[in-house]
């Protein structure tokens, strides 16, 4: 079984946890012997793992044709790709694009980041994708997000195969409720002429049938599943004083992972305890109004900001830690609880986001009960056993959620979509 | 002759309300009172009081011949005469016939038999005078929290003075052996045990309504039938079970209630005949000794203790409350030692269990999550142990305080026997006095 799938991000550059997802899931569906795996994205930077699956750039295909001598072709885009393929992709336009912006090689450039004009880009992306379509042999097609909605259904009506698309996140979880109507529709669209919907939880599920009007036959929840660590990130010591625990905040500092009510449990038990710090890591258009918060509540002396951390950063502040919290608003999986789960940190998560239908050995509070996030924080902070038991229970836990089996359950949608046929 | 043998048992834990960490130091009240009248009470309805009117009519009508036994936790009690006094009626009513027996157990229906032998003993104590007290009957046969039951716990039981004990027939236990015969513990021969049937007793209790059950459904004269065919020689089956069996387990609709009310008339029929367990244990010479190294019990599959021990939360929160014991023995306030029995419960435990992830949790459990049990218990523990610890100086170890305090017990005592005898002499020399003057004015 051949499957195309249309991606944002795609690790080692990922910005969010899109491309963790998405990479996880290619990875363990790879392990099925009979899968072979295409995966666009829009701008590989060549160190892309490709040993599982092929990576197919939207920014190395062509859409307008250009008399490329093969030298050329092979010294700018060896890195990426097989330069026969930039030749196959070329012998695929499909209509005249010269009016658009394309590079020296016909091709479109892409930022593959989120920019101001992220709705040209996905426009863009989906125009590269009639030429993918109709270059390479597939029998289903996948798109991960809003973004790749438009390329994956110009796909399928090139090709007339069955796509699936893939529902990490909804604009009601971005927004907190006030969706941006055009991303809405192209949300709408890709939902309304797809052949089946994958939700990475339950709370989205019912999201993606009651503000999108899906039936809820064509919506099924696969839960997203975790990576193991690997060794250089398993061998990360603790950095902090032995005395003071250390309870952290780790995401984008945005409305929808509710920071403010991390900043109001702190202040509770910062009020009656003197040694539990709070740190607030990752940046994000909340993060002004939080420093501001947390002066006034006059908890600066035990609260602080780390800024974005990339990459090792990330473990090494969790390995530090004592607590995570993720009191999110509305998070549709949440990848990282499992992260803090691997590296032996009881977690706090909020029953609103997704991951708290898996996950047991974690305590779970509303995100707006601050007084039971406070509670959990002195809990985990005060009494050894209640720390110890999430530690080793949640690490036993969190190993045995594994991709491979989030694999099997899409493979099954897949053979069902085809076999349909 | 073949006889039946019920034992019921009634326990309610005082709940804990919800007790954050700001509550500490602050709030000396842990219980949840609107939810404990709520659940008393409507259990009352649908299941004490219906059911003690039943036990009642049968026992009068069969003038004797069908007998019943309780055992009611000392916590139990005390909320069914906040809550249901109407409920203790009932059991002296039945009481007052002779033909029902109530058995002693743990009052806080507690866990201490496992690690504080003192504890246990009071409690024990406690709990046997408050029988006496309420249904004027000292009992002789102890029912150990849970029916839980070890090799140690045969040997403290025998030191307290029973000789009689009733705990769980597990197959791990007996293997080959049947339960329905009178045992001795092994460790202390003069122990006689009496075991419950668990499948006779559970399927009453959990498969009495199950569509699924093979035997569904049972009727009383298709159970008799199972007991009569049994081989002649076993004597005696011990049913045990919740009282809430009657009522709330198996709702009145399933028709448990006719159940009950048809089995004395089969049984009587098939000349079998009922006792209670001190009867029983008369009436058998025990065939055989038991031995339990590992704490058994009456619940889930393993029956063992893992249900309110088994995982970490559950063995600190436990540590943590029988290390203040002695201390708290040491004191003299009142409510200090009533928060410290209803702290004790075993279902406090029994909520921070982590073995029934998965299936759902706990159907008894107040709380959303074993973690949320812990969370709060241990809260409400912390201030308790700060209270506790604010009675006495920290500084002074348990012996020495014990000494000192002794010290201090004797010297009230000579200072009232000297303050009596001052009052004597006073007293003589006013009256000499008197007389004295009544010379001078003769």
């Amino acid at each position: 079984m051949k499957a195309l799938m249309f991606g944002w991000e795609f690790p080692p550059h990922i910005l969010g946890g899109l491309g963790t997802a998405s990479y996880g899931l290619t990875r363990g569906m790879a392990q099925q012997p009979d899968m072979e795996i295409m995966f666009v994205i829009p701008k590989p930077w060549g160190d892309e793992d490709q040993s599982f699956a092929k990576i197919i750039g939207a920014n190395t295909t062509p859409i307008v044709w250009r008399d490329i001598p093969w030298e050329m072709a092979s010294s700018r885009l060896e890195k990426y790709m097989d330069p026969q393929e930039y030749y196959w992709r070329r012998d695929n336009i499909y209509a005249d694009f010269s009016y658009m912006h394309t590079n020296d090689l016909g091709c479109i450039e892409f930022s593959g980041r989120y920019p101001n004009n992220i709705l040209e880009e996905t426009n863009n992306y989906s125009i590269v994708a009639g030429v993918i379509a109709r270059t390479y042999d597939f029998d289903i097609i996948h798109a991960h997000d809003w973004l790749t909605y438009p390329a994956g259904l110009h796909a399928k009506s090139v090709s007339g195969k069955p796509m699936v698309i893939h529902v990490h996140a909804t604009e009601f979880d971005r927004s907190r409720g006030k969706p941006n109507p055009i991303v809405y529709n192209i949300e709408k669209d890709g939902m309304d002429n797809c052949d089946h919907i994958i939700c990475v939880s339950n709370l989205t599920r019912r999201t993606v049938i009651e503000n999108y009007h899906q039936p809820y036959w064509k919506v099924t929840t696969v839960h997203n599943a975790v990576d193991p660590l690997n060794p250089e990130i398993e061998a990360i010591e603790r950095i902090s004083n032995v005395q003071e625990k250390v309870v952290t905040f780790l995401g984008r500092i945005t409305m929808q992972k509710g920071p403010e009510f991390f900043v109001d449990a702190a202040t509770q038990v910062i009020r009656k305890t003197d040694n539990i710090r709070f740190v607030m890591a990752g940046s994000g258009d909340m993060m002004d109004q939080m420093i501001r918060l947390v002066a006034e509540r006059g908890i600066a002396h035990k609260f602080h900001f780390t800024g974005f951390l990339r990459g090792k950063q990330v473990y090494e502040m969790l390995k530090s830690s004592d607590v995570y919290v993720m009191p999110s608003v509305s998070e549709p999986f949440g990848i990282s609880p499992l992260e803090a789960m691997q590296c032996g940190v009881p977690s706090i998560i909020s029953y609103q986001s997704g991951c708290s239908e898996i996950l047991e050995n974690v305590i779970k509070t509303d995100y707006w009960d601050v007084d039971a996030m406070a509670d959990a924080i002195y809990s985990i902070c005060t009494y050894p056993a209640m720390a110890e038991h999430l530690k080793e229970e949640g690490k036993i836990e969190v190993d045995n959620i594994k991709w491979e089996d989030a694999g099997l359950k899409v493979r099954k949608i897949y053979d069902s979509l085809i076999g349909g046929q | 002759m073949k006889t039946i043998c019920f034992y019921f048992q009634i326990h309610q834990p005082f709940r804990l309300k919800r007790y954050r960490f700001f509550n500490i130091g602050r709030d000396h009240y842990y219980f949840d009172d609107y939810a404990n009248e709520d659940i008393l009470q409507q259990i009352a309805a649908r299941s004490y009081i219906p059911a003690n009117r039943m036990l009642l009519d049968l026992v009068n009508h069969y003038d004797g011949k069908f007998k019943v036994s309780f055992s009611i936790s000392g916590v139990a009690l005390e909320q069914l005469e906040i809550y249901a006094p109407e409920v203790i009626e009932g059991f002296r009513e039945l009481s007052k016939t002779g033909h029902v027996e109530f058995l002693t157990e743990t009052y806080a229906h507690s866990l201490a038999s496992l690690f504080d032998p003192e504890e246990f003993h009071n409690q024990v104590k406690l709990h046997a005078d408050r029988i006496e007290i309420l249904f004027g009957q000292r009992p002789t046969v102890l029912r150990n929290t849970e029916l839980i039951y070890n090799d140690d716990i045969a040997e403290m039981v025998y030191d307290m003075g029973y000789t009689k004990m009733i705990t769980e027939g597990a197959k791990h236990v007996l293997g080959w052996k049947s339960p329905n015969y009178v045992y001795q513990a092994a460790s202390q021969p003069n122990l006689k045990l009496l075991l419950k049937n668990s499948r006779y007793s559970d399927d009453i209790t959990y498969r009495f309504s199950n569509y699924n059950w093979s035997e569904y459904p049972l009727t009383a004269e298709k159970f008799i039938s199972w007991i009569e065919t049994t081989p002649p020689e076993e004597e005696i089956f011990n049913l045990f079970m919740n009282y809430e069996t009657l009522g709330n387990i198996q709702l009145a609709h399933t028709g448990i209630f006719e159940f009950m009310k048809a089995l004395p008339r089969f049984a009587l029929d098939k000349n079998i005949g009922f006792c209670t367990p001190s009867e029983a244990i008369d009436q058998h010479e025990p065939i055989g000794a038991i031995t339990v190294p590992n704490s058994i019990s009456w619940s889930d599959e393993e029956r063992d203790v893992s249900a309110w021990l088994g995982n970490k939360l559950q063995k600190s929160a436990f540590k943590a409350l029988y290390e203040i014991g002695e201390r708290v023995r040491l004191c003299t306030d009142r409510r200090l030692k009533q928060d410290w029995l209803y702290l004790q419960s075993s279902d406090h435990f029994y909520y921070m269990s982590t073995k029934h992830f998965g299936s759902g949790q706990s159907q008894f459990s107040p709380y959303m999550s074993p973690y949320d049990a812990f969370n709060n218990y241990m809260n409400v523990l912390s201030d308790f142990i700060s209270r506790v610890k604010s009675q006495y100086p920290d500084t002074v170890d348990n012996e020495e305080l014990n000494a000192l305090l002794t010290t201090i017990h004797n010297q009230e005592m000579e200072i009232k026997r000297l303050q009596m005898e001052l009052k004597k002499v006073i007293g003589t020399n006013e009256e000499l006095l008197v007389e004295k003057n009544k010379k001078k004015t003769k």
